[in-house]
């Protein structure tokens, strides 16, 4: 029996800086952006002031739910987030859907996933020095009481690590364990139908008749459910972290 | 070769009770979403936020599981100490 379960292939070596790998990841992610890219683009083409077409419908839908998401969670003052906000979001929800054409999903390795969450880290910390500055920052360590200082910077450093660690953990349990069940039933196929003597048992032991069908509902939970549900959660959590370090909202 | 295997069979052994983390997860996000199930019940009205609210819990209760589970693939897949021998 063979398991296969694989990092991203390395495709070739760029021989600068001691070898860039160019791998299945950085390929994968390049074509979601270029789709994205594209999506964008055909959806706002030829625009009107009033929708005509079902186009520019869906465009505006999707505008005003990521609007209405980020105004929601965040509050009116990080409407300029929204941009950000609806990247984070297609971009993962794509990845993570990608692997149902057979894409190795860039999701499934957790450098993307540290790199976005580096990123939300940068934003949060900037958020909470704009909000009470590189004194208020240094005092936030020391509360409540000064002794918690350790566990301050220890829950400071996690916040990017467990944001990283479970969506990559989402995305790479479901690819094990879609493998193991691959082999499962390649294995119970052998069982079932190995048994029937000469030329029939060879034929029908060697046809995975067991592989079709089953690994789908497997699909539908870990690629469209969980898949959906991990980009959604990584980016409200993004918008939580961002909008609690900068502070409560000012009474306007 | 012996040290190998020993190795080898203890990082398998240490793996699988990695994912004994699983359990906690499993427990608390099982609480969580009976309390919202609840809180549906009692107030239907409030079925999205109460939803979106425990989806959000659910995820960070997951975090301790998923911990277990990347020790568990770095004890399989990326192991520091098959390569001494």
């Amino acid at each position: 029996m063979d398991i296969s379960i694989t990092g991203a292939k390395i495709f070739f070596t760029i021989p600068i800086f001691g070898g860039i790998p160019i791998t299945e990841t950085l390929v994968n992610t390049w074509l979601i952006m270029a789709a994205i890219t594209g999506l964008c683009i055909w959806l706002t083409r030829d625009l009107k002031v009033h929708a005509t077409s079902k186009k520019q419908i869906v465009a505006e839908f999707l505008v005003k739910a990521a609007y209405g998401l980020v105004e929601g969670n965040m509050g009116k003052r990080f409407r300029h987030f929204t941009p950000f906000i609806a990247t984070l979001i297609s971009f993962l929800a794509l990845s993570n859907l990608s692997s149902m054409l057979g894409l190795y999903a860039p999701t499934a390795e957790l450098s993307t996933e540290l790199a976005f969450a580096i990123l939300v880290f940068i934003l949060i910390t900037y958020y909470k020095f704009k909000a009470g500055g590189p004194l208020g920052y240094v005092k936030g360590f020391l509360e409540p009481i000064p002794i918690l200082l350790p566990f301050n910077i220890i829950s400071e450093i996690s916040t990017p690590v467990s944001m990283a660690f479970r969506h990559f953990g989402n995305i790479a349990s479901g690819g094990v364990i879609t493998a193991l069940v691959y082999a499962a039933l390649a294995a119970a196929n052998r069982m079932l139908f190995g048994w029937l003597p000469g030329f029939l048992g060879q034929l029908l032991g060697s046809i995975p008749f067991l592989q079709v069908g089953i690994p789908a509902v497997l699909s539908i939970y870990f690629d469209v459910f969980s898949g959906c549900l991990q980009a959604y959660i990584f980016t409200m959590l993004t918008m939580m972290y961002i909008a609690s370090a900068a502070g409560e909202e000012e009474a306007a | 070769m012996l040290e190998k295997a020993i190795v080898c069979g203890c990082s398998a052994i240490g793996a699988g009770l990695a994912m004994i983390a699983g359990i906690g997860p499993g427990i608390g996000e099982g609480y969580a979403v009976g309390r919202a199930c609840e809180a549906i019940g009692r107030q239907p009205e409030a079925k999205g936020d109460v939803t979106s609210t425990m989806l959000l819990g659910c995820a960070v209760a997951e975090t301790t599981g998923i911990y277990g589970f990347i020790v568990a693939l770095i004890l399989l897949f990326v192991n520091p100490w098959v390569k001494q021998f």
